[in-house]
């Protein structure tokens, strides 16, 4: 059946009223009935929580096959928590066919690839998907089709039961003996621990894994000991290297920064640029560069910024502290700038996964966003952007929050240049859609320009604004007149991962590639 | 032109192409392996054809290793090693002249 982005979705898929995408706002007022975990009682007090080893701390909390761990991302390329969890679970335990539901997993998590191929690791739920594990899951060795979700979309498949997770295992920098967690003052230290206060209320049993070890009481706690069942400490939870970078630099690409002013520009130019805007980027080169150009910007019209959501880096934490931006409020952090400065800068607060993105609770903080601007790897004509699969069709990504944001802003824009390599970035249809195009508003590239139809009000700003704009046709053209126009990918019928929309209709899907020849068919 | 030795031109950099010629006793043999190998792995080997063709190259073993280079850098390095192999490449080099 096909949906509102003109993917065809196999009719398989679409059981136990599971439906197709139907645009932006679909699910408003309906009402959904959450889902409660079965968690135990520690009525007699109990002095510590703390158990010897990773395999105990399972036993203690029953695990057995066909079970559901739940993980979070914070420790990012440098988590160390995902590979010993499943090793214990697999090679000591002797456990099978487990799933793992990860806000996302990374490089980091190759090992995982073998359990896959082993058999001993049967789904996959997560944001984002990479290195060998998206390669073995492309070439459909995964069991059971994974399932990819944004970041808003993954609390409320957790609320409502869609995923019932037994055991959620939280990597804490800190935790007390009772398994009250912080994401900093340890030596492993994330910041925010946002993505996983959802899993630590959902799942039937909580264990904190963390490698430094406080006093009583670690507050104010991320991760509460109300709900932890058991404390293990290990020799390390990740390589702080890899979990924060030194700073997030500010690109010095001409390329870039020619980009990030364009986009400074646009904003520039709507209504909603205004004392009090609010305001989320990524972290990618252009994405990040725009920060510099908006503030002179805001400097210009003497105005300031309301808040700022989002993965938070240095350069946010400095407009914070130079008193140009009012709050901001934090789901992860990308740099030690913004890991030391969360709960210690005033005004740098904590948010859970559920209150930054969810779209089926009473308001999310996206909801409220005046702009964002993202990357993307590809963009098509209907605006539809993908963040998930290469051009090879093999996964590689992550949707994160890019839909969610995307469709809470008032004016979403796409910062990319035109071509990377040999690659459109720029281009007829996306491999996969990760962000539908009703929630695309504008989109900047090195060659220009192009507003989305859907919003003849932005169109009449930028013009209104003397800012050159083409139809993003044009902007296609240019790119394959440049690099050539590219072969159709060629899909077998396998379903090798399925793309959630935000809401928990069917985006998209993700097929087995089929081998390339080189002979004409 | 006749390829008289092995001869290599270009990188493995992003966005190059790394082509090798040796000599071959009949036809053209093609190795290729590309970045962008789904998308345009069929247009690679077009252009690498029909720029040994503009060139008179007959009997070659050739290996291109795409690093997602465009057209006009893959004719340009197809070129060089040919040239390189026929020692035509110290002097008076007829850059571009048989691939427009």
């Amino acid at each position: 059946m096909k949906n509102a982005v003109g993917r065809d979705i196999p009719d398989f898929l679409l059981r136990d009223g599971r439906e197709v995408y139907q645009g932006k706002n679909y699910m408003d007022g309906k009402y959904l009935q959450k889902a409660s975990p079965r968690t135990r009682r520690y009525e007699k007090p109990q002095e510590s929580k703390i158990v010897e080893s990773l395999a105990e701390a399972m036993r203690q909390c029953g695990a057995k096959s066909g079970m559901t761990f739940s993980f979070h991302h914070h420790l990012r390329d440098g988590d160390y928590v995902v590979n010993m969890v499943m090793k214990a679970a697999i090679e000591e335990l002797g456990l099978e066919e487990l799933t793992i539901a990860a806000s996302s997993l990374g490089n980091a998590h190759d090992p995982i690839a073998d359990y896959i191929e082993q058999g001993k690791v049967v789904g996959i739920q997560t944001s984002g998907i990479r290195g060998r594990m998206g390669e073995v899951v492309s070439a459909g060795k995964l069991k059971t089709p994974a399932i990819i979700r944004s970041h808003g979309g993954r609390p409320r498949a957790i609320e409502r039961g869609e995923v019932h997770i037994d055991i959620a295992f939280i990597a804490a920098p800190t935790s007390d003996c009772v398994g009250n967690c912080r994401g900093i003052g340890g030596k492993s230290n994330c910041g925010s621990m946002g993505y996983a206060m959802t899993d630590a209320k959902y799942a039937d049993h909580v264990v904190v894994v963390t490698d430094c070890l406080v006093d009583f009481p670690n507050m104010p706690a991320s991760v509460e000991a109300i709900d932890v069942d058991a404390v293990v400490v290990v020799d390390s939870i990740g390589n702080p290297k890899k979990i924060a970078s030194a700073a997030a630099r500010i690109s010095q690409n001409p390329r870039d920064l020619m980009m990030a002013e364009d986009v400074a520009k646009v904003i520039a130019a709507t209504p909603y640029f205004k004392e009090g805007f609010s305001f989320q980027t990524g972290v990618g080169g252009p994405s990040l560069a725009a920060n510099l150009f908006l503030e002179k910007y805001m400097d210009e019209r003497n105005i300031k910024m309301g808040w700022a959501i989002g993965g938070i880096c240095g350069p946010m934490v400095e407009l914070l502290k130079k008193g140009k931006v009012g709050k901001v409020i934090d789901v992860q952090d990308f740099d030690l700038d913004a890991v030391n400065s969360i709960n210690q800068t005033p005004n740098h607060f904590e948010m859970s996964a559920s209150q930054y993105a969810n779209p089926a609770n009473k308001g999310a903080f996206v909801n409220k966003l005046d702009f964002v601007v993202l990357a993307a790897l590809e963009i098509d004509t209907g605006f539809n952007v993908n963040v998930l699969t290469g051009s090879d069709g093999v996964l590689r990504g992550a949707p994160g929050g890019h839909p969610d944001t995307a469709a809470g802003a008032k004016c979403c824009i796409i910062v990319t240049p035109l071509i990377r390599g040999r690659m459109a970035t720029v281009c007829e249809h996306v491999v996969t859609v990760t962000t539908p195009g009703d929630c695309v508003d504008v989109l900047v590239t090195d060659y220009g320009i192009a507003v989305n139809p859907l919003r003849p009000d932005l169109i009449r700003c930028l013009d209104e604004a003397g800012i050159k704009h083409v139809p993003i046709e044009e902007l296609k053209e240019k790119a394959y007149s440049l690099v050539g126009r590219p072969d159709d990918l060629q899909w077998e019928d396998k379903v090798v991962a399925v793309l959630e929309a935000r809401d928990g209709t069917i985006l998209d899907v993700v097929r087995k590639i089929k081998p390339y020849t080189l002979e004409e068919d | 032109m006749e390829i008289k030795k092995p001869a290599i031109a270009g990188t493995l950099e992003s966005s190059d192409a790394q082509v090798a010629v040796e000599p071959a006793d009949s036809g053209i043999e093609l190795y290729l392996e590309s970045s962008v190998m789904n998308q345009y792995g069929r247009q690679i080997k077009a252009t690498v054809l029909e720029t040994l063709e503009r060139l008179g190259v007959e009997n070659a073993r050739v290996t291109v290793v795409d690093k997602g280079a465009l057209d006009c850098t893959i004719k340009a390095r197809v070129e060089c090693a040919v040239f390189r192999s026929c020692d035509a490449s110290a002097a008076n080099v007829p850059w571009g002249g048989a691939v427009r």
